[in-house]
This record gives structure tokens, C-alpha cells and sequence, in this order.
């Protein structure tokens, strides 16, 4: 049960119903039985009720769960001997970014990339809230490459809140880390699955993200700028994030109208964060029916991978002329 | 004279448009120097300040004169229109923002490119044009950066791009971003055709711009003064919650910590970039 401490607004009255229940269940009276019967049912009724019309603010806040499961929350499920690999060779190991390999349900070896966000205060401060540095798009990029080498597929969690907007992040190139990781994203020669499982903060997202494949979760959220930069940027007022969410279009099911995102992953009822074995589940087969579509395309024609990715990304954007 | 041992440490400072503080055109105070300019030097000067060097924005259409062969400038891909894919409304809406800054600058969105020469070596020319929203990347920016990489492979020729720009277009929102990866996708297929890329960064180049097809030029050359980074200075103060030192992010800065090739002052920019454009053109056949 979800503690009403880390319930969001929307999640209370839901999750003060539960505690009602569970409290009546402690007291254990018999006559009870079809009270809590009716009260779970209507929980469950409300709960229903709430998600299915939630605001693109309120996927946002979803997105940024405090008890949302992270990258390692399901490659702990998914891939039961994960090997974590560290450290880009040059500078520093960035704990942001996530890498390693794996095989995925126990099945094929593949690289393992994420952002990596933390649980409370000293995990977050190591990890840095899931922003990267340079040094993390760097390993990722290492990786990346002796993947390539070893026809490893790649499968890759997005989960951040941007790039580090640091003076040492920009001292050690940021802009031309992520730019290094599109470019080689975009021709690296194996099969690449990517799925958005909380916050797709821009550039710092996108730099882990080409793909031959785009997953994303049904309350996760993908965007060009933070809800809040936009707002403090175009309105000149941080009070419009709200606005701003809805605007940008950034929820899953725009992204999957706008054929930036190739399917919508649906999360159990609540929220990935009520059920994390029933979400890994649904990305386990998921990912796992991708990989296999590509892989049979990878081993008849890397040629032909490549050109469908060129093609997926060729095709992004609206203009007219 | 080279840049490092400029004595005026004025000269070494932002570039950006000139305040006008007297009527329109005749007179115009210097960013840097604060130095009191007759406009129409600054412009024979191109764009610089007579007194310490400074450089200003120039209008791109300068920009094109500036640098490539007299008439040489094919422009293609100017009737690419933008359009508001998202019906994106903030204070305004996205297609009167459009229109309005159509009217002012008159091109159709930020970035000009074609088919040019420069010294008699052809190339595929790009300049974004800053006038237009801050040299935003959207979809027509996007597209016609890929159809520039994607030309310069088929004809075999160099690519040669100018970037200004605040980054990805917010207004076009998820579609902005991803233009980075279909830019940098082209520009990816370029590299293998074992075609050169030269990367010129101004004043400023920052967010998905920077973040992308501008800082991978096989060379990169900035000039002077210029604003280059990945988050702007003022995300950055707002995140460290402390000023940042002078000249942080600036072409200087950059060369000095090997994220750049060199700095080019803007009157020897046409020579140079020709110098180099032979060179990386000249491998054995």
C-alpha cells in the first residue's frame, strides 16, 4: 500500500480509502466482510474514476513519482545476472548513467543503458537527481560501441530530468557528448530498444535514446524543455507549468499520435509504482518481442536496420512546401 | 594579432546586438567598449567595433556576402513553410508569433541554405538566421539541415554550416527535439561518405543546436566573443547558485579547453574557412 506520505494530491483520497480498509481488516470483525467488500470496491471505483482523466500535469507529477521504480528497479526484475559496467575511461565514473550487460529474462546477452535516478536524499545526491555529466553520456557511448563490436543489442531506459546544467558539465563538453551519442546512436550497427519509463527531459533523454524502437510508459512524460523551463521561458512566469505540460504535448499517447513513439506500454491500475512486478512484466515482453523482430532483421541485413532508422527519425517533424 | 594576447580585455566580451540608445541607425554604443560608434563604420567594419574589435550580430544576408563567392549562392528549400503541428498557444499563438516574425526578418523560418562557393571551392552552405525567434530549431530548420547533409552527400561536396541559435524550438515541442537526431542522423551518413563537415559556431550557439550537428564539425571554428554551451548562463547560475566567472562559455574558453578547433576574427573568416575547405578536401584520390 502506498503510505500517504509520498502520495501525490490526486493519490490521497484513494489512498486514504485504503487505509480505512486496512484498518478495518486489523480490527478483523466478521460482520465486517461486506463492508470492506464495498469500500474496496469502491476504492478500486475511484481509483479508476481519477486515472482515467488525469491531466498532462498530473502524468508529469506521475512521472516524477518519488516511489516511481527506476532503471535498476526493473533490470533487477528483467535481467537476473546483470553485470554493471563502469567509468568512461577518461575521467570519472558518472553514477547517473547506468550500464552493463545482461540477459534480458534470462534469454538473449544485450548492453543495458538507463539514467539512473536515486531513493532518497544521499542516493539522489550520488546519483545526481538522474541528471548526467559529460563522463555518463561518455560511458554510455563506450558501450555503445564495443556492443556494436560484439553484436550485443542494446535496450535503453530513459529516466531523467535533463542533462546537468553544471559549470563542470559545460567545463567537459556536454553539448558535444550528447551530440557524439545521436551520431552514434543513429549508425551503430545493432539493434537499439529504448523505453521512456519516467521523465524524458530533453537532450539528456534523447542522448540514450535513438532507437530503432521507442517504448514508452503510459504515465511517463517526453518533452523538448521541462514543463517548468517552458513556462518560465515563454510566459515568463514558473506558475504555468501546468499550462506548459498541457501545451508541449508531452504524455505518451501525444507522442504516440505525433509517430515519434512506436508503442504505449499501459501501466497497472495506479501507476507503474502500485504494481513494479506487473510493469516489468509488461516491459519484459515487450521489449522482448521487439528484440526478436530486429534481430531477425539484423541478421539478414544490418544494411536494412540501419535504413529503417534513418527512415523512422528522416520522417519526424511537420512542415509544409 | 592573436586573440589571447589582446590587451583591451574589453574586446574579449559578449558580442551581441549593439543597444541603441541615440535615433535609429546613426549612432550606436559599443557592448564591450562602450565606445560611442557611427553605425556605418561599424557595418564597412562588418559588423565590429572600430574602436576594439568587438563583434556584433551580423544579418545573415551580410553573412552570405560575407562569405561566399560574389552570386554564387543558390538557395534551395526556401519555400519550406512552418507549420503549428501542435496548436501550441503561450501569451501567443505559435502561428502568429510565426507570421510575425516572418513579416519582420522576411524568410520563412530560421535557417538559409543552398549551394554555393567560397574562394571557387563549392559547398553546401547553411546559415541560421538569429533574427528569426532566436535561430530556433523546429521542423523546417531541421529538415532543411538533413536535406543539406543529405545533398552534400549525393553531389559529393563539403558541408559548410553557421549556427546562431537559443537551441530547439519549444513551440514544436517533442518534434523540435527530435530534429537533433534526425540532423546529426544525416550528418552521421555524411561522415561514412567520407565527406568534411566544418562546424562555424556565433554568437550564441547554444541547447539542441550546440547539442547536436554543431559541435561535431571535423573542424570547428567559432568567432570571437561568441556564447557557446549546452544550458545557458543564467540555468547555470540558477542551478550552482553562484555567478559564473568571465568569460565562462565564450569561443575563448572553449578553445582552451579543446572543445574547439579556433577562433576566427570575422574579417579573415572567408580566407580562412576556404584555407581549411581545400585542405580537408585534398586527401589523396
Amino acid at each position: 500500500m502506498l503510505s500517504p506520505r509520498h502520495a501525490l494530491d490526486f493519490e490521497r483520497p484513494i489512498v486514504e480509502l485504503e487505509q480505512k480498509i486496512a484498518e478495518l481488516r486489523a480490527v478483523g470483525e466478521a460482520q465486517l466482510g461486506q463492508e470492506l467488500q464495498q469500500l474496496e470496491w469502491k476504492a478500486k471505483r475511484l481509483q479508476q474514476e481519477v486515472f482515467a482523466q488525469l491531466t498532462p500535469w498530473q502524468k508529469v507529477q506521475l512521472s516524477r513519482h518519488p516511489l516511481r521504480p527506476f532503471s535498476l528497479d526493473y533490470i533487477n526484475r528483467l535481467v537476473p545476472d546483470f553485470f554493471e559496467l563502469h567509468g568512461d575511461r577518461a575521467f570519472r565514473d558518472d553514477p547517473a548513467v547506468l550500464g552493463g550487460l545482461g540477459r534480458w529474462q534470462g534469454g538473449q546477452a544485450v548492453l543495458l543503458l538507463g539514467h539512473q535516478k536515486g531513493r532518497g536524499t544521499q542516493e539522489n545526491l550520488r546519483r545526481n537527481f538522474g541528471m548526467p555529466r559529460p563522463e555518463g553520456y561518455r560511458k554510455g557511448r563506450r558501450l555503445l560501441e564495443m556492443a556494436a563490436r560484439l553484436r550485443l543489442p542494446v535496450v535503453s531506459f530513459i529516466d531523467t530530468p535533463g542533462a546537468y546544467p553544471g559549470l563542470d558539465a559545460e567545463e567537459r563538453g556536454q553539448a558535444e557528448a550528447i551530440a557524439k551519442n545521436l551520431e552514434v546512436m543513429a549508425g551503430l550497427p545493432v539493434p537499439i530498444v529504448a523505453v521512456v519509463i519516467g521523465e524524458g527531459g530533453s537532450g539528456g533523454a534523447l542522448a540514450l535514446g535513438v532507437a530503432d524502437r521507442i517504448l514508452m510508459l503510459e504515465y511517463a512524460v517526453y518533452s523538448v524543455i521541462s514543463p517548468e523551463g517552458c513556462a518560465a521561458i515563454l510566459w515568463k512566469d514558473p506558475d504555468k507549468a501546468e499550462t506548459a505540460a498541457q501545451q508541449m504535448r508531452m504524455t505518451a499517447d501525444d507522442l504516440l499520435a505525433l509517430g515519434v513513439v512506436d508503442e504505449v506500454l499501459r501501466e497497472p491500475p495506479g501507476g507503474a509504482h502500485r504494481d513494479p512486478d506487473a510493469m516489468a512484466q509488461t516491459i519484459g515482453a515487450a521489449v522482448r518481442r521487439h528484440l526478436d523482430e530486429l534481430s531477425g532483421l539484423f541478421r539478414t541485413s544490418v544494411e536494412s536496420l540501419l535504413s529503417m532508422r534513418y527512415a523512422k527519425y528522416r520522417a519526424l517533424g511537420r512542415f509544409s512546401g | 594579432m592573436v586573440w589571447w594576447d589582446r590587451k583591451n580585455k574589453a574586446t574579449e566580451r559578449p558580442a551581441s546586438a549593439p543597444k541603441r540608445s541615440v535615433p535609429e541607425g546613426l549612432f550606436q554604443k559599443c557592448t564591450a567598449c562602450q565606445a560611442v560608434l557611427d553605425t556605418s563604420r561599424v557595418v564597412e567594419a562588418l559588423r565590429c567595433c572600430p574602436a576594439c574589435g568587438a563583434h556584433f550580430a551580423m544579418p545573415t544576408e551580410e553573412r552570405i556576402q560575407l562569405v561566399l563567392d560574389p552570386g554564387s549562392f543558390q538557395e534551395e528549400d526556401a519555400a519550406l513553410e512552418p507549420v503549428d503541428a501542435l496548436g501550441f498557444r503561450d501569451t501567443r499563438g505559435y502561428g502568429e508569433r510565426l507570421r510575425l516574425a516572418q513579416e519582420a526578418v522576411g524568410v520563412s523560418d530560421a535557417f538559409r541554405s543552398g549551394l554555393g562557393t567560397i574562394a571557387g571551392q563549392p559547398a553546401m552552405v547553411g546559415f541560421f538566421v538569429f533574427e528569426f525567434m532566436g535561430g530556433s530549431m523546429g521542423s523546417v530548420v531541421g529538415e532543411k539541415v538533413t536535406r543539406l547533409f543529405e545533398r552534400a552527400e549525393e553531389r559529393r561536396l563539403p558541408a559548410v554550416i553557421f549556427s546562431a541559435s537559443g537551441g530547439a524550438r519549444m513551440q514544436e515541442g517533442i518534434l523540435s527535439l527530435m530534429q537533433m537526431a534526425k540532423t546529426t542522423a544525416a550528418l552521421a551518413r555524411l561522415r561514412r561518405a567520407g565527406l568534411p563537415y566544418v562546424s562555424v559556431l556565433l554568437h550564441p550557439t547554444t541547447g539542441g543546436v550546440a547539442a547536436s550537428f554543431a559541435m561535431l564539425g571535423d573542424v570547428i571554428l567559432a568567432e570571437p566573443g561568441a556564447l557557446i554551451g549546452f544550458a545557458g548562463p543564467r540555468v547555470i547560475e540558477q542551478t550552482i547558485r553562484q555567478k559564473l566567472p568571465e568569460g565562462f562559455q565564450r569561443s575563448e574558453f572553449l578553445l582552451e579547453h579543446g572543445m574547439i578547433d579556433a577562433i576566427v576574427p570575422r574579417a579573415e573568416l572567408r580566407q580562412r574557412l576556404a584555407q581549411v575547405l581545400g585542405l580537408l578536401c585534398g586527401g589523396v584520390p
